[in-house]
C-alpha cells in the first residue's frame, strides 16, 4: 500500500525562514547594554589572545628600585607591583589565566552536569531520584567552601583548581538541566515522537536537545563570572595559581600588603574581575531576553 | 466487517498519594475495562465529558501510557508481544494530539517534523523530505511557502494541517484523533474535517474519531461509543444512536444540545452537577449518582453491555433483562 504518491515535490525551492539563533541573534544586537558588555567580553579575550603583542614591559622582570609605583608614572602608567613588575603588562597576562579558569571548568561542567541532568530529566522515576539526590549531596556545601575544600585535598596547582571548580559547577548545571528537561518531556511533541516509533536516544538528540541547550547554556554562561571569582579566590589562598605566574586572584593576595600606601595600586586586579564578571552578567542577562521567543 | 482493532478489557489505573516506600495508596480509574472493535475503514466515534478517559484511552491504544490491564490487538496479533512489536504497530496506527502547538517542536521546521517519523523507521533522507513535501501539499500547504517555516509562524488550522501530514507520514491505517479539531475555530474546524474525509478516502483510513462535541461526531462517525467515568455507557450506530438513545447518560448529552428549533429549547440542564471523583468512583453503575431513574440496583451491581439488535449495545439497568430495576424487561424464556 502506498499512501504517497512518488517522485512529486523532490526538487521544490523551498522558502526557509531565518533560523532560531538568527532571530536570537538580531533581537540581542537590539539589546545596547548587552551589545556593550559583549563587546567588552570579545575585548578581554583578545586582549588575553595578543597579550604578548600588547604587553609593553616583560611582566615577570621585576626590580626591586622602582618598587609600588602609583599609576601614572613615567614609562609604567597603572604604576608597579610590589616587586617592580610592570602593572599594565601583568594585568593584561592575568587575562590568560583568569579568563583561562573562569571559562573551561565550566564548559568541563556544562558537558558533565547536562548530561546528568539530560538523562535524569528524560529518563524518570528511580535513575533522576539516584542521579539527582547524589547531586543535592553536593549541592548542599557552599560553592565557595566546596571548592576550597576540595582545591585543598587535590593539592595547590592550575589543574587540581580548575578540577575543583568543574566539580562544584556540576550539580547546579546538572540541576538546571534536570528541570528544563523534565518540563520538555511531557510535552505532545515528544510523546508524538514516542508514538512514531522513535528510540530515546534519537528522541533526545533530535527532539530534546533543541529545546533544553538553550536555557542551560544560558546559565552556563552565567557561571563564568562565578567561577572567575571563585578561581581568583581559591589563587587569592594560595590553592590556584603559583607566584610568579600572572593572575588577577593572585595579584589581588600579594598586593593588598600595600593597601595602606598604594590603594588605587591594590584595587586594579580586582576591578578587573568586577569588570569581566559584570560583562558577562550582563552579556548573558541581553541572551536570556533574546532566547526567550513568544510566539 | 472485521475488527482491525480489537480492545479487550482495557483498564488504567493512575497511583495518587504515593504512600512510603513509592507503595500507591490510592488509585484514579481512569479507563475501567473497554472493550471495543474499530472496523477497518469505518469511524468511531468516541464521547464523553471531560475526564471520562477519552484521551487516556487514546494514549492506551497508542502504549503512551503502559496499561494496568487487558489487551489490544492489530488484525487479530497482541501488540506489544514477538506478534506485533510496538514499532511495526505504531506504523500502522497513528495519532493527531489536541493541542496543535504543543504537539510541534518549535526548533524544527514544519518539513523536518513530518520527515521525523519515516527517517526513524529507516526511509532515507531524500524520500522522507520527499514524503514530507507531497503530504504537506496534500494536506493544503504548499511546500515551497510552509515547508521551511517553524511552528509560531502558523496559525492554528496550519498547524493542524500540519499535525495531519506528520501522523499520516508513516503510511499508517488508523488515525486516532484526539479532540482533532476541538482547538479550532468553526470555519477552520469545517475545513479541516472535509479534509480528514477525502484523506480517509484517498488513503483508506480508519479513524477513532474522539470528541466532547456531538454535532461534529455525528458528521463524522458511522457509530459512536459514549463513555462515562472510564466504562461504555452506549455504543450504536450514530442515527440509531442519536434518535433512539437508551442510556439516561447518552439521553442527557444529547439533551445538551442546542436547538435551531424554538418549541426545543433547553430549559434546564439535562444534567446536574459534576461527575463524581474518580479516585473513588461509585459502586455499581457509575452513573447512578445523576440519574433520574436510579433504583438500588443500580448502585449495587455493575450493568453489563446488553446488545440491543444488531449493531446497538448499552450497560443499564434498564435495558438488562432481568435486572431487578422496575424498568428492566423480563428474562427472555
Amino acid at each position: 500500500m502506498s499512501a504517497v504518491p512518488d517522485g512529486v515535490v523532490a526538487g521544490v525551492a523551498i522558502a526557509r525562514s531565518p533560523g532560531y539563533w538568527v532571530t536570537v541573534l538580531w533581537r540581542f544586537s537590539r539589546d545596547p547594554f548587552a551589545v556593550v558588555a559583549a563587546l567588552v567580553v570579545l575585548g578581554l579575550i583578545a586582549m588575553a589572545v595578543f597579550a604578548p603583542w600588547l604587553a609593553p614591559q616583560d611582566p615577570f622582570h621585576g626590580m626591586s628600585l622602582r618598587r609600588l609605583r602609583p599609576p601614572g608614572s613615567e614609562g609604567y602608567p597603572l604604576g608597579t607591583d610590589e616587586l617592580g613588575r610592570d602593572m599594565l603588562s601583568r594585568l593584561i597576562y592575568g587575562a590568560r589565566i583568569s579568563l583561562f579558569m573562569g571559562i573551561v571548568p565550566v564548559f568541563a561542567a556544562l558537558a558533565v552536569g547536562a548530561s546528568i541532568g539530560i538523562v535524569a530529566g528524560y529518563v524518570g522515576g528511580w535513575t533522576n531520584t539516584v542521579l539527582m539526590r547524589t547531586m543535592d549531596v553536593f549541592f548542599a556545601f557552599p560553592s565557595v567552601l566546596l571548592a576550597v575544600a576540595l582545591a585543598g585535598a587535590l593539592g595547590p596547582g592550575i589543574l587540581n583548581s580548575m578540577l575543583a571548580l568543574t566539580l562544584v559547577f556540576v550539580p547546579p548545571i546538572a540541576r538546571v538541566a534536570e528541570s528544563v528537561t523534565t518540563g520538555v518531556r511531557t510535552r505532545d511533541y515528544v510523546e508524538a515522537a514516542k508514538a512514531s516509533g522513535a528510540g530515546a536516544l534519537i528522541i533526545i538528540r533530535k527532539q530534546v536537545l533543541g529545546n533544553v541547550l538553550g536555557p542551560i547554556f544560558v546559565y552556563a554562561m552565567s557561571l563564568i563570572a562565578v567561577c572567575m571569582i571563585l578561581a581568583s579566590g581559591l589563587s587569592f589562598l594560595g590553592l590556584g595559581v603559583k607566584p610568579p605566574q600572572p593572575d588577577w586572584g593572585l595579584m589581588l593576595n600579594t598586593l593588598r600588603t600595600a593597601i595602606y600606601t598604594q590603594p588605587l595600586l591594590c584595587a586594579l586586579p580586582g576591578l578587573m574581575i568586577f569588570i569581566t564578571s559584570i560583562s558577562f552578567n550582563l552579556m548573558t542577562d541581553g541572551l536570556r531576553s533574546a532566547m526567550d521567543i513568544k510566539a | 466487517m472485521t475488527a482491525l482493532l480489537e480492545v479487550r478489557g482495557l483498564v488504567k489505573n493512575f497511583p495518587v498519594n504515593t504512600g512510603v516506600f513509592g507503595r500507591p495508596k490510592s488509585f484514579v480509574s481512569a479507563v475501567d475495562h473497554l472493550d471495543f472493535d474499530l472496523h477497518e475503514g469505518e469511524t468511531l466515534g468516541l464521547v464523553g465529558e471531560s475526564g471520562c478517559g477519552k484521551s487516556t484511552t487514546a494514549r492506551l491504544l497508542m502504549h503512551l501510557v503502559a496499561p494496568t490491564a487487558g489487551t489490544i490487538r492489530f488484525e487479530g496479533r497482541t501488540v506489544g508481544t514477538s506478534e506485533l512489536p510496538l514499532k511495526a504497530f505504531r506504523r500502522q496506527v497513528q495519532m493527531v494530539f489536541q493541542d496543535s502547538y504543543a504537539s510541534l517542536n518549535p526548533r524544527l521546521t514544519v518539513a523536518e517534523s513530518v520527515a521525523f517519523g519515516p527517517l526513524v523507521h529507516g526511509v532515507s533522507r531524500d524520500e522522507a523530505a520527499a514524503r514530507a513535501n507531497s503530504l504537506l501539499e496534500r494536506v493544503g500547504l504548499d511546500p515551497a511557502r510552509f515547508a521551511g517555516r517553524f511552528t509560531h509562524e502558523l496559525s492554528g488550522g496550519q498547524r493542524q494541517r500540519v499535525n495531519i501530514a506528520r501522523a499520516l507520514a508513516l503510511q499508517p491505517r488508523v488515525l486516532i484523533l484526539d479532540e482533532a479539531v476541538s482547538a479550532l475555530d468553526k470555519s477552520v474546524e469545517a475545513q479541516v474535517l472535509n479534509l480528514l474525509l477525502d484523506l480517509k478516502e484517498e488513503f483508506h483510513l480508519t479513524y477513532l474519531f474522539i470528541s466532547h462535541d456531538l454535532e461534529v461526531v455525528r458528521f463524522m462517525a458511522a457509530r459512536v461509543l459514549v463513555m462515562y467515568l472510564g466504562r461504555v455507557a452506549e455504543l450504536g450506530a450514530t442515527e440509531a444512536l442519536y434518535t433512539g438513545s437508551r442510556h439516561p447518560y447518552t439521553t442527557a448529552l444529547l439533551g445538551s444540545l442546542l436547538s435551531m428549533d424554538p418549541d426545543h429549547r433547553a430549559e434546564s440542564a439535562p444534567i446536574a452537577g459534576d461527575p463524581p471523583n474518580p479516585i473513588d468512583p461509585p459502586a455499581g453503575c457509575r452513573f447512578h449518582t445523576r440519574c433520574s431513574f436510579a433504583e438500588p440496583v443500580c448502585s449495587s451491581r455493575v450493568p453489563v453491555l446488553t446488545p440491543l439488535g444488531s449493531a446497538h449495545s448499552v450497560a443499564c439497568h434498564m435495558s438488562e433483562p432481568g435486572s431487578g430495576h422496575g424498568c428492566a424487561p423480563q428474562r427472555a424464556a
